[in-house]
């Protein structure tokens, strides 16, 4: 079973790096693979501190905006230090950041825990846009993303952005499927379960749940300075927001909870959902279909969904493929 | 006689504001002993078992005096995950099983604490499913789906796979069909016989207790009311007839009326 997903996980990864010399327009790289490997990294850190851990945050948005400005800020006061060495950088202070505002998890479950993940949301935004140094000493707000350069090279075309959020994913992601099967990561079901029993079973519920905020900061670090740098190309505390922090937990709802892929399938159907909107909408009802309706329509679906999938199936579109693929074994 | 593998040196448990809980609780467990701790709803029993495991924080409890002294060390401040890897394991009341993951799984969790390799871990449930051949056939089920002594047997091997040399038990019996928790108490006694397993169990049902114990201690109001060896306490009419339902006429008569 767990083999046979590996391959399929493999499979995609391929599908993904072949199809490129294929792919001959720049707006899919730009507007839909690179924002769908961005989200649905973030997607993967908010899951194994909210799915498997059992952690619920509402700031993810703040952590995506520590690990775009820390990568900012180290390019920017250490000299010479190379992308590849800032990008984890950031995820490690974007790991301490997690720790900081995960403590009050240790104390608070459920609703009081979510609550208190609003702070970090909050404060970190504010942080950001009061204090001038983070951005440089840039006052206007926005800074745009400096050219990265991997060993003398610069990525600069869509395709070689693809890429380098292709590889960075594709390792992460390795690197979760392996938590996950590992004892920390049965600990962190354990924990999301049954809190005392765990407690009992010898596991140290309180660093687990300090492991999962850690690990979780860093994957949702990683994806905020991609999302800054591959994909928007700005840094700015605005872009940050808690609607953002509420999409990527939508994304985690709709795919899946507790689910690698489920991060991936949500952020596919979130990152889509709008274009098909559009398109569909000026099908439908000509151009007066404007980008103003496609976001109320977008609002309108992605709410309904939510409470669709919260009713029907709280596993997310995981379960729903995972049902689909057995039925088809069933009839084959 | 060898030191007690647990020692407890007048306990007291209190709840914030001010519950006191158990008051002033001494007794001591030698390896190999089945010792039952018996005593009505609150009579802090729970407490007793929880304030051993130094679980009472989660409740807003504190051990508010007294020493427990496990294999010759101190451990009223050694932290529940560190007494695990030592071997003091308990199961706690109401089975706590994870119900959305697999029989297997839940046990597989019970060797997370002990941090065993994946090998031990896979000998243990062998012989985990040896001593609960039911659990077995419903592996690869989810824990809800259990029946209320399945899950007993399942939140008991659990704890097993932890490989522990002290039991603490809180109420295995507790909404069991009668032979149902008479097969528990079989598998505990046969733990105890065969592998030298000690357990100290917490019980309502007096009755099966006092046949599987070889000591026993009564509980009421938080204090130690009586104990000893079980033959002894058996032969008390007080004992008989506050826990072994054994009511003299009388009473049933008044009560009646």
């Amino acid at each position: 079973m767990n083999r046979s997903r590996d391959v399929t996980a493999l499979a995609i990864f391929g599908v993904f790096l072949v199809a490129v010399p294929f792919i001959k327009s720049d707006y899919l790289f730009n507007a839909i693979l690179i924002p769908f490997i961005a989200v649905s990294l973030a997607a993967l850190g908010l899951n194994i501190l909210a799915g498997y851990a059992g952690q619920v945050s509402l700031g993810s948005a703040a952590f995506m905006a520590i690990g775009a400005f820390s990568t900012y800020d180290l390019l920017l006061y250490v000299p010479h230090l190379p992308f590849l060495v800032a990008l984890p950088g950031a995820g490690l202070i974007t790991a301490v950041a997690g720790l900081v505002f995960g403590l009050p998890g240790l104390r608070l479950r459920g609703f009081y825990l979510a609550i208190s993940t609003l702070a970090a949301q909050f404060f970190v935004q504010w942080v950001f846009t009061t204090f001038p140094w983070f951005q440089g000493g840039d006052t206007s707000g926005v800074i745009t993303a400096p050219p990265i350069f991997i060993d003398g090279f610069q990525v600069s075309t869509p395709v070689e952005r693809y890429l380098l959020a292709l590889a960075v994913a594709a390792i992460l992601t390795v690197f979760a499927i392996a938590l996950v099967r590992s004892r920390v990561g049965q600990s962190f079901l354990a924990v999301r379960d049954n809190e005392l029993a765990a407690k009992v079973l010898g596991i140290n519920v309180l660093k687990i749940k300090l492991i999962a905020c850690a690990i979780s900061g860093f994957y949702i670090g990683i994806a905020g300075a991609l999302w800054a740098y591959l994909y928007v190309r700005t840094i700015e505390p605005a872009g940050y927001d808690l609607d953002h922090s509420f999409q990527i937990l939508f994304v985690i709802i709709l795919g899946g909870l507790a689910s690698i892929r489920g991060a991936f399938l949500g952020a596919a159907f979130l990152v889509v959902l709008p274009l098909l909107l559009s398109r569909g909408g000026a099908a439908l009802l000509g151009p007066n279909f404007d980008s103003g309706y496609v976001d109320l329509a977008e609002k309108i679906i992605l709410g309904a969904l939510i409470i669709l999938f919260l009713r029907l199936e709280p596993q997310g579109l995981s379960a729903l493929l995972a049902r689909f693929s057995l039925n088809r074994k069933a009839t084959t | 006689m060898a030191a007690p593998l647990l020692e407890l040196e007048r306990l007291s448990v209190v709840y914030e504001p001010a519950i006191l809980a158990v008051e002033d609780v001494s007794f001591s467990i030698w390896k190999g002993e089945i010792v039952a701790l018996l005593g009505a709803n609150g009579a802090g029993k729970t407490s007793l078992l929880r304030a051993i495991s130094n679980l009472l924080r989660a409740k807003r409890g504190r051990l508010s005096k007294g020493h427990i002294i496990y294999d010759g060390q101190r451990v009223e401040r050694v932290p529940t995950h560190r007494l695990v890897e030592t071997g003091l394991v308990q199961v706690l009341e109401g089975r706590h099983c994870f119900l959305f993951l697999t029989v297997e799984e839940n046990l597989l969790t019970g060797a997370l604490g002990r941090r065993s390799s994946r090998g031990d871990a896979k000998d243990d449930l062998g012989r985990v499913y040896e001593v609960f051949p039911s659990l077995k056939a419903k592996a690869k089920q989810p824990a809800g789906l259990l029946s209320g002594g399945q899950q007993q047997m399942l939140a008991i091997g659990r704890a097993l796979m932890a490989r522990p040399n002290l039991l603490l038990l809180d109420e295995p019996s507790m909404g069991l069909a009668p032979l149902l928790a008479a097969e528990i108490f079989e598998t505990l006694a046969k733990l105890n016989r065969d592998d030298g397993l000690t357990i100290l169990l917490a019980e309502q049902n007096a009755a099966s207790a006092l046949h599987y114990a070889s000591r026993a201690f009564v509980l009421e109001n938080g204090r130690l009311a009586s104990g000893g060896p079980t033959a002894d306490l058996l032969a008390r009419d007080d004992i008989l007839s506050a826990y072994l339902g054994l009511v003299s006429e009388k009473i049933v008569e008044t009560a009646s009326i």
